[in-house]
């Protein structure tokens, strides 16, 4: 009993360390074990292929961490990523801008539906967002005849494999997002109004806060960067392919989410720890595949480092 | 009454600290066998503390508890029950979707021989039983078609039929109209037959006269008296839960309010007639620039909702909100504040820190909108917001960042009052200001009132201290059960009359009964 | 007190008139068997019906485990993958003989339940997470099992395994009687049972079923166990139906699962919720994927959508009603 209580603040103080600072030291240290480890893994080429890789995730997680700073989850963005797949080849003869466009403005289409329905009729965000996860990637599906179709404009293919300035345009892209993302939750209004609606939901409606804008709000962002993300994978793998385009993506995000230290309670929004979270689950992906293990390796651990997180932060909530 | 019986609970020298508060001071309380013991006091006085310990919610820091003789430590509250201590709650804790036999008799369902629940016998028992409590109905309906009255009987029929020994009652008659009390009132008598001791928490004065035998007063935490219920009047057992005590050690020291205010000139505020559910009946105030407004009454009496309303966050059926004369529309709270009205909630934790913001984001977070250009917060205008608010609140923090979780209460309390005060507001709603604050903050906060009113502000003051009221407070309106008592201006306001404001009521409740039979 | 309202003349009476009112979606079901036999010729044949209810058992047997858990207020996310690696593990097994074939599955997808079960009862983790994870988990052992999903168990021919799934009796396949006894069984265990009455009170409110003293841990271990081994059983049909351990079974059954349970009128947000319902929503979720195929000229993916909308729909309905029921 006496040991327990002395060590209790210590404990507390290690998982708070960690929750803040984990994903961090875990993408340091597995950096090193691959720099020691692992062949090949010290060249510009691995790099490129790791950040292109994780892009798409990192992009989508963004959204995702704005919405569960609100207490919420989007477990839509699968399929939006496929809806926006699913429109590019329509729209790509119009050029490829209006494509892109044409993929966002679905996106934001399907979060303020979400939003909607999460902050007008008050449904809880899981329920709300599975109705278009199911119904989600059907439309998709059916926009595209259930056809893959190759894509040649190449114009628009740069998205996916160009560089810029020596950069994949992709990982451009990301890095912009989430600088835009950081600046949204650290300097605007609405980013402070995000935190407090999900830190304390009565607090925020009483001291006047447009909760349900707010609410919409980060639906929409997450709907538009899922969509941004959809067209990034359709340029890079140089097809629409509505069926596989974002399967599984709302795992993905949410995992790089609590792994970066957002916690699901909301009221607090990580942003590079988001980013780290999708370098983190890339690199274990790779460090695994590169060591001969297989898939199924990678989703094993991906399972375990979802739980550890998640009860990581746990510890730090109920306290 | 049942003096020379043994007791069927003994609490002694209880403490139970909370970081930054103490609880519970020191309680010894006596419950005996058949008896109804009122427990009694304000928020904060430490009654829900106290039952929390009595059922195994809270295990105390120091001191016992024993159960018919028996030293006994509660872990979780299915200890307790076992034990034979149930617990009304307010907030009835059934299950609203089951049927109403399903919530009396679940996890001890009378079962066939085979096994499975017997649903024909579960319902003619529940029927059985629930019909001595004044509850005919079909049981197999789901619980929460029934009123929050009869949910409460059920509850209640649940815990005496599982073989309680003693009944914990909080505030049972808040949700329940005239005839559901008088049926409350029989089935405590029969409990008292069967030698069956409740615990009555209430602020109803006239039932507590009713049923109660004993009665045991609370304040900060500490047993202020405790003994017979008949023998006490009235008056003064709400001068002890409302403290006068502290005043008379405190008249040399006074509070921190200073004298009178000069006000005048057109209404700031002016409420007409604001009515809503049972809460709200007809309430009008008026504020004037300069003024301090105090809103007395027991808790329950409908001080908060008053307030709430006003900046539109309780919903109102009618009345009209004026502000400098122009109208308000009801319900909208962004649209009050940009009026000029600003409220500081009662529940600090609950509804007014965002826990895992910073000192600085707390404070600016209402004036987000003022503070920002296109959208972008302007860091340089909150630093100077946030300082000057620091300063003049003399807010103690390491430094504007540190998290206002890490802050004591009353520096969590100067942080909220700098949120509202950053809005720039012409009316300043405050419930509760002072509660659960140190000593020192709590004279800081009623000297910045005097002063906020001297600069022409509005004050609505809430307060369950007397004289934080009689002191601060220009003029006083007493609420009773959601309608104004009385107003008390000037001269006036003076203890007896805000007592006996508060505790009448005699004729008022014949009245009630009248209408309802 | 308004409660002495003119009660329903029986219990029966009554029990019916409550299924009725809360299954708007059993009327829809009704209404669309009857469209569906006038609209299309061949809707009607006993083949058509037969592959129909057999089509609507497999995802019907993993429905009655969801059907528990959100009735609790949780969620299983990992039924779908559990069920196929139930498929692989049972086409595995076969090769040992049929005791091996039916309870390796069941065993290993019954331990994946109860280590969801576990996780959430007991570090009180949120079902959706923890299940999240294990859908991950499951998912990955199954690749591991099947070299990364490059081999398929086959079930040899002529197995008493293939019975299972490909066995009639009456001319109705096996599975359809397992699910029917399944579903029956599963009325008595919620209905009937202390368990299923602590399954309501959990989800109804889980403080209240604390204070009452019910065995609030241990339910929802059960629970969680309960869905992981149906998931499994489901997976052993399909495999013995199939007769192979299909590896891309099952990536979004557990939609599926959740959408027909919530379309038979379970709240997902707990504590209210009938096994009927679920079968009802398991044969509308089939009726209408049967219909778009007899239309023949709509696209199969419209099945999907539809199966979203009317789960929004269902959603939207039961908040609006919720809502009302407040004020």
């Amino acid at each position: 009993m006496t040991t327990a209580t002395l060590r209790a603040p210590d404990r507390a103080r290690v998982t708070s360390w960690l929750q803040n600072y984990g994903v961090y030291l875990a993408v340091v240290v597995l950096l090193l074990f691959n720099v020691i480890f692992t062949e090949n893994f010290l060249s510009v080429a691995n790099f490129r292929t790791q950040l292109v890789q994780a892009a798409p995730v990192c992009i989508v997680a963004l959204g995702m961490a704005l919405v569960i700073g609100t207490e919420g989850i989007d477990l839509s963005v699968g399929s939006v990523m496929s809806i926006a797949a699913a429109l590019v080849p329509l729209y790509l003869g119009a050029g490829p801008l209006t494509a892109v466009i044409v993929a966002v403005i679905a996106g934001v289409v399907s979060g303020l539906f979400s939003g909607f329905l999460v902050a007008q009729l008050g449904i809880q965000p899981i329920i709300a967002t599975l109705a278009l996860l199911v119904g989600g990637r059907g439309l998709a599906l059916v926009i595209a005849h259930g056809q893959l179709v190759q894509l040649h404009n190449a114009d628009f293919l740069a998205l996916g494999t160009g560089d810029l300035l020596g950069i994949p345009i992709m990982v451009l892209v990301a890095a912009v997002l989430a600088v835009l993302a950081g600046l949204l939750v650290r300097r605007t209004t609405f980013g402070r109004h995000l935190v407090a609606v999900g830190g304390n939901r009565p607090a925020a409606t009483l001291a006047g806060l447009p909760v349900k804008r707010v609410l919409i709000g980060v639906y929409v962002i997450s709907g538009a960067l899922a969509a941004i993300a959809g067209v990034l994978a359709t340029a890079r793998l140089s097809a629409s392919d509505a069926g596989e385009t974002g399967l599984l993506m709302e795992l993905s995000a949410i995992t790089a989410v609590v792994v970066g230290g957002t916690p699901l309670t909301g009221g607090r929004v990580r942003v590079l720890g988001t980013v780290f979270g999708a370098l983190l689950m890339q690199l274990v992906h790779a460090t695994l595949i590169k060591h001969n293990l297989p898939d199924s390796a990678a989703q094993m651990v991906q399972a375990a480092i979802i739980v550890g997180a998640v009860y990581v932060a746990r510890e730090r909530s109920t306290r | 009454m049942t003096t020379t019986t043994a007791p069927v609970l003994e609490v002694t020298g209880v403490t139970k600290r909370f970081p930054g508060t103490v609880a519970l001071d020191d309680v010894s309380f006596t419950l005996r066998r058949g008896e109804v013991h009122a427990l009694v006091g304000e928020n904060g006085a430490g009654k829900s503390t106290l039952i929390k310990v009595l059922t195994g919610v809270y295990r105390p820091d120091e001191g016992q508890v024993h159960h018919l003789g028996e030293p006994v430590q509660f872990r979780r509250p299915i200890d307790a029950q076992r034990a034979g201590i149930s617990t009304i709650y307010q907030e009835v804790n059934l299950v609203p979707l089951m049927s109403v036999a399903s919530n009396v008799f679940l996890g001890r369902e009378p079962r066939t021989r085979t096994g499975l629940v017997d649903w024909s016998t579960m319902n003619a028992q529940a029927r059985e039983l629930l019909s001595g409590y004044g509850i005919d109905t079909d049981v197999r309906r789901p619980l929460h078609t029934l009123a929050v009255g009869a949910q409460q009987m059920v509850a209640l029929a649940r815990s005496v039929s599982t073989k309680a020994g003693v009944v914990v009652m909080d505030e049972p008659t808040s949700s329940l109209e005239p005839r559901e009390v008088d049926t409350l009132f029989e089935v405590l008598a029969r409990l008292h037959a069967q030698d069956i001791s409740v615990i009555y928490v209430s602020h109803r004065m006239d039932e507590l006269y009713r049923v109660c035998d004993s009665v045991t007063v609370l304040r900060d935490g500490k047993v202020v008296h405790s003994g017979p219920l008949k023998p006490l009047p009235r008056i003064e057992l709400v001068s002890m839960m409302l403290g006068r005590e502290i005043r008379q050690i405190r008249q040399e020291g006074v509070t921190a309010f200073g004298e009178e205010h000069q006000t005048g000139g057109e209404p700031l505020l002016q409420a007409e007639n604001l009515t809503g559910g049972r809460k709200l009946r007809e309430v009008s105030v008026t504020v004037r620039p300069g003024e301090v407004v105090g809103l007395a009454g027991l808790l329950g009496s409908g001080r908060s909702e008053t307030a709430r309303a006003l900046i539109g966050a309780f919903p109102l059926e009618s009345g009209t909100i004026m502000l400098a004369g122009k109208p308000l529309k009801r319900g909208r709270i962004a649209a009050a504040m940009r009026s000029g009205v600003a409220l500081l909630a009662e529940d600090r934790k609950s509804e007014g820190i965002i826990p895992n913001l910073s000192v600085r984001e707390n404070i600016v977070l209402a004036a987000l909108p003022s503070l920002s250009t296109f959208g972008f917060v302007n860091r340089a205008k909150q630093d100077r917001v946030v300082q000057t608010f620091m300063a003049r609140l003399r807010i103690k923090a390491a430094s504007p960042e540190q998290k206002v979780s890490e802050l004591s209460g009353g520096n969590q309390q100067k942080v909220l009052l700098a949120r509202w005060l950053a809005t720039g507001p012409k009316v300043l709603l405050l419930d509760e200001p002072t509660r659960g604050i140190d000593v020192g903050a709590k004279a800081e906060v009623q000297a910045l009132i005097d002063e906020l009113a001297q600069e022409g502000l509005g004050v609505l003051l809430i307060s369950s201290e007397l004289e934080e009221l009689l002191d601060g407070a220009d003029r006083v309106v007493v609420l009773r059960d959601g309608a104004v008592a009385d107003e008390l201006t000037g001269e006036a306001v003076t203890e007896d009359n805000v007592l006996a404001a508060i505790a009448a009521g005699g004729d008022d409740d014949d009245d009630r009964d009248a209408e309802s039979t | 007190m308004t409660a002495t309202t003119a009660a329903p003349p029986t219990e029966r009476g009554a029990s019916l008139a409550g299924v009725l009112q809360r299954q708007g979606a059993a009327v829809v079901l009704v209404l669309g068997v009857l469209a569906s036999w006038f609209a299309f010729p061949h809707f009607g044949s006993a083949d058509n019906l037969r592959s129909l209810v057999l089509q609507g058992s497999f995802l019907a047997v993993i429905a009655l485990g969801m059907t528990f858990v959100i009735i609790s207020g949780g969620i299983d996310l990992s039924v779908g993958s559990v069920y196929a690696l139930g498929g692989v593990l049972g086409a595995y097994g076969s090769r040992y003989g049929l005791i091996v074939a039916i309870l390796l599955p069941l065993v290993v997808c019954g331990l994946i339940g109860l280590i969801n079960g576990l996780l959430i009862a007991r570090t009180r983790m949120a079902p959706f997470i923890v299940t999240l994870a294990s859908l991950l988990f499951a998912r990955g052992l199954l690749l591991a099992l099947t070299s990364e999903g490059s081999t398929t168990y086959k079930v040899e021919a002529g197995s008493a395994f293939l019975w299972l799934g490909q066995g009639t009796i009456f001319g109705v396949g096996v599975p359809v009687y397992l699910a029917l006894i399944l579903f029956g069984l599963g009325g008595v265990l919620l209905r009937r049972t202390r368990f299923g009455q602590s399954v309501f009170a959990i989800g109804g409110s889980e403080q209240s079923a604390l204070l009452m003293g019910l065995p609030v841990v241990r339910t929802k271990i059960t629970l969680y166990t309960l869905s992981g081994t149906l998931a499994g059983l489901a997976g052993v049909l399909t495999a013995a139906y199939l007769q192979s351990g299909v590896t891309v079974l099952g990536v979004g059954t557990e939609l599926d699962a959740i959408s027909v349970v919530v379309i038979g009128g379970t709240l997902l947000t707990g504590g209210a919720g009938t096994i009927i319902g679920t079968l009802v929503g398991v044969l509308l979720k089939t009726l209408i994927q049967n219909v778009i195929n007899q239309v023949g000229t709509l696209d199969s993916n419209y099945q999907t959508v539809v199966s979203g909308a009317f789960l929004l729909v269902v959603v939207v309905i039961q908040r609006l009603l919720a809502r009302s029921r407040r004020s």
